[in-house]
């Protein structure tokens, strides 16, 4: 342990070397007095424990250790689940009062439920003092503040709403794939010529991958203020809009694969586009990663649009950190967080990872096509929360949803649906 | 009074530890999740506020708890029925003087030595619900490649991705983990039947269907007892091979109480989660403390 610690240092401290014999060695001019003298381990806990997400974590800790090389990073990533088994033992570790320094939590109303809990400090004066505030997207912001206070440093953004094709299989079904369908019918009669070649039209993989299809069909058909009206109670549940959307979705996923339920995970699911075996796959930009790291070209291999009638719509989610209660070595969590909000460590991180930086300094000219793409589509498009990924609502809320909609999978019960959707919304509305 | 101390101190000093320790991680987490299930901590915010029985009312009104109360029941008895019939099938020809019935035991029994997480992820395979006529087929894999392979292609199924009957499916590699188990207590009841009963039974002119209506079942019943009680009590509490061939535990096809416990519990909904475990206590404790009972007024005799 000893031995690798000292390791850990002699690397650490190599970087630190080569980094000034560049020249390019910049200072964190705005680290606070109390990080910059931190020392010991920081424990950060994220589900990010292999894939894309893995080296991004690596690009951001290797950003770390050069800015504080005093600092050791402890890694505590949990695997499994999308993150699910993470916040089950994050939870019991919260609950018994016994904090990692720092944790990953989506931004939005997954974040409510610590703050309601009392686990997490409040962070506004952290971003006074780095100058956070101008850095990051004033709409961005907002979705992190709670009674005009800030709990978590946004790492990076992510878009919810992207369809997924593989040229090929577009092209043998008579659709132009630089064209992609302009609204919801347009892309069934999409989907129906697919299907008609003999190709699965759209794949889909289980439970929360088929809630995340369920929120963006609302969202193409209700339109923005409708979708965001569900989550506050300004769009009737009950509605006839709502039975409409409902219906549409119905529709849709009558194209999908009928093993969805036995992916294992999205992974599967977009694998079954890259080989040609399905039409389409709607999944957030995590999958350009892995289309990435596949060797496959965009524009030859597969392409991307907005979920069609969503165009000019970015479905938002986020992962952000955060200081909670009691954290062993807060000094340490505040360096962390000052990397994590660092313009170098939102560009090192999420090159890799394939998100785009929350940061709007960081330097993005070697990003990926797509990913420029999905920065200035941030920057002009409207906003809106993700169902699926607990930015829109609370994990309690998302849950019943998600159990209403995994049944429906089953029965393709219209009513029942939208009667437990409107029941749950009234029971979490309050 | 020394010496009374002294007759039963040291057996308690013994025995001081295990009170203890049971006391503390099981009565006590029982009677702590009891008043949890009382309160209505349904977010992560602390909350401290009795509402009595509520959240058991909700609860059994909920048309999706029902659902997978039914599920546990259509688990249990598909459960229950393949393992003793499998189980007694097995042990009743191995009971036969047979050649090699060492390796036939050790070959049904070994399933048994697997974890249900390791078998599961094998069995999510073998349980793939795409069907080699479905949009899609050319990727089939597992038994439904298997049947249309060996001609038995209209047998295929969507095995556990049904709302209704998915949940006996999860029973089929239940069923192949445990039926060696019940066999190795059927046999060791046959053993315990001795020969001269048979031998008596044949003399009077029994035949072999009659001496095993009249003379072995009878005495097999405490086997049958012991079976049911074991698998029963296992089927109300599976939670681990569902989690391991399911992928997402929020699926509703095969939703039963534990994993619905384990969602709730996820999703912050600690009441709701603590409610449902009390639920599944009772449920064991029905099947579990009239045999205690039996057994141990069996024993007094």
């Amino acid at each position: 342990m000893r031995r690798r610690l000292s390791l850990i240092a002699a690397a650490a401290t190599l970087g630190l070397t080569l980094a000034g014999c560049g020249g390019a060695a910049e200072t964190p001019s705005n680290t606070a007095a109390p990080a910059s003298e931190a020392t010991g381990k920081v424990g950060v806990f994220t589900w990010w424990a292999d894939g894309s997400e893995k080296v991004g974590l690596d690009a951001l800790v290797k950003v770390f250790n050069t800015d504080y090389p005093g600092l050791t990073f402890d890694n505590l990533a949990v695997a499994g689940g999308a993150g699910s088994q993470a916040k089950s033992v994050l939870a019991a570790q919260l609950k018994a009062g016994n904090p990692p320094d720092s944790f990953q939590a989506h931004a939005g109303a997954e974040l409510q439920d610590y703050i309601d809990a009392e686990q997490l400090e409040d962070l506004t004066s952290f971003y006074t003092d780095n100058n956070l505030t101008d850095q990051f997207p004033k709409d961005l912001i907002d979705r992190l503040t709670v009674d005009g206070k800030i709990y978590s440093v946004p790492s990076n953004i992510h878009r919810s709403n992207v369809v997924w094709a593989n040229v090929e299989v577009l092209k043998d079904a008579g659709l132009d794939p630089t064209k992609p369908a302009e609204d919801l019918d347009a892309w069934i009669a999409d989907l129906e010529k697919i299907k008609a070649s003999g190709k699965t039209p759209l794949a889909v993989a289980g439970s929360w991958t088929q809630v995340q299809l369920f929120e963006n069909v609302l969202l193409s058909s209700l339109g923005v203020d409708g979708y965001n009206g569900l989550w506050d109670g300004a769009t009737d549940w009950k509605g006839a809009d709502v039975t409409k959307a409902i219906e549409s979705y119905k529709k849709v996923l009558s194209y999908t694969n009928t093993d969805r339920d036995s992916l294992s995970d999205w992974a599967p699911a977009t694998q079954l586009v890259q080989d040609g075996a399905a039409g389409y796959n709607l999944m957030g930009d995590w999958a350009e990663a892995k289309f990435a790291q596949d060797g496959d070209v965009a524009g030859t291999d597969y392409t991307y649009f907005p979920m069609p009638g969503t165009k000019g719509v970015f479905n938002f989610l986020a992962d952000s950190f955060t200081l909670p209660v009691g954290a062993p070595n807060p000094a340490g969590a505040k360096a962390w967080l000052t990397t994590i909000g660092s313009a170098e460590g939102q560009a090192a991180f999420n090159k890799a990872k394939g998100s785009i930086p929350a940061n709007t300094t960081a330097k993005t000219d070697d990003f990926s096509e797509y990913q420029k793409s999905a920065i200035k589509d941030f920057s002009q498009d409207k906003i809106v929360s993700s169902l699926a990924h607990g930015a829109a609502v609370p994990v309690a809320w998302l849950n019943d949803l998600s159990t209403a909609v995994s049944k429906f999978g089953g029965d393709n019960d219209v009513a029942a649906l939208q009667e437990s959707a409107a029941t749950t919304a009234e029971k979490f509305a309050k | 009074m020394f010496a009374r101390v002294k007759h039963w101190g040291p057996g308690l000093l013994l025995l001081a530890p295990t009170i203890i320790l049971v006391g503390v991680f099981v009565y006590w987490l029982i009677i702590e999740n009891f008043r949890v299930s009382l309160t209505n901590q349904h977010t992560a915010k602390p909350s401290n506020d009795y509402v009595g029985f509520s959240n058991y009312s909700n609860l059994l009104a909920d048309s999706n708890f029902q659902h997978s109360l039914l599920n546990l029941l259509i688990l249990t008895v598909v459960f229950l029925a393949g393992t003793l019939i499998f189980g007694f099938l097995w042990a009743w020809l191995l009971d036969k003087p047979a050649k090699g019935e060492g390796i036939f035991r050790a070959v049904y029994l070994f399933p048994m030595s697997i974890s249900f997480i390791a078998s599961g992820v094998v069995w999510r395979w073998l349980l793939s619900s795409l069907q080699t006529d479905q949009p899609g087929g050319e990727r089939t894999t597992g038994l439904n490649r298997l049947l249309d392979s060996v001609g038995l292609g209209f047998m295929q199924n969507d095995w556990w991705s049904n709302p209704t009957w998915g949940i006996a499916a999860i029973a089929v590699p239940a069923i192949w983990q445990l039926s060696g188990y019940v066999m190795a207590l059927f046999l060791a009841g046959f053993r315990g039947i001795p020969e001269e009963l048979r031998e008596a039974a044949r003399i009077d002119g029994c035949s072999e269907w009659k001496l095993y209506r009249h003379v072995i079942f009878p005495q097999l019943s405490p086997v049958m007892l012991s079976a049911v009680i074991i698998i029963g009590h296992m089927s109300l509490k599976l939670f681990d091979l569902i989690r391991a061939i399911v992928p997402d535990a929020n699926t509703y096809d095969v939703q039963v109480p534990a994993t619905m416990m384990w969602v709730k519990y996820i999703g912050s909904d600690y009441a709701d989660a603590a409610a449902i475990g009390m639920i599944l206590l009772v449920l064991v404790a029905i099947v579990v403390i009239p045999y205690l009972m039996y057994t141990s007024r069996a024993e007094k005799r």
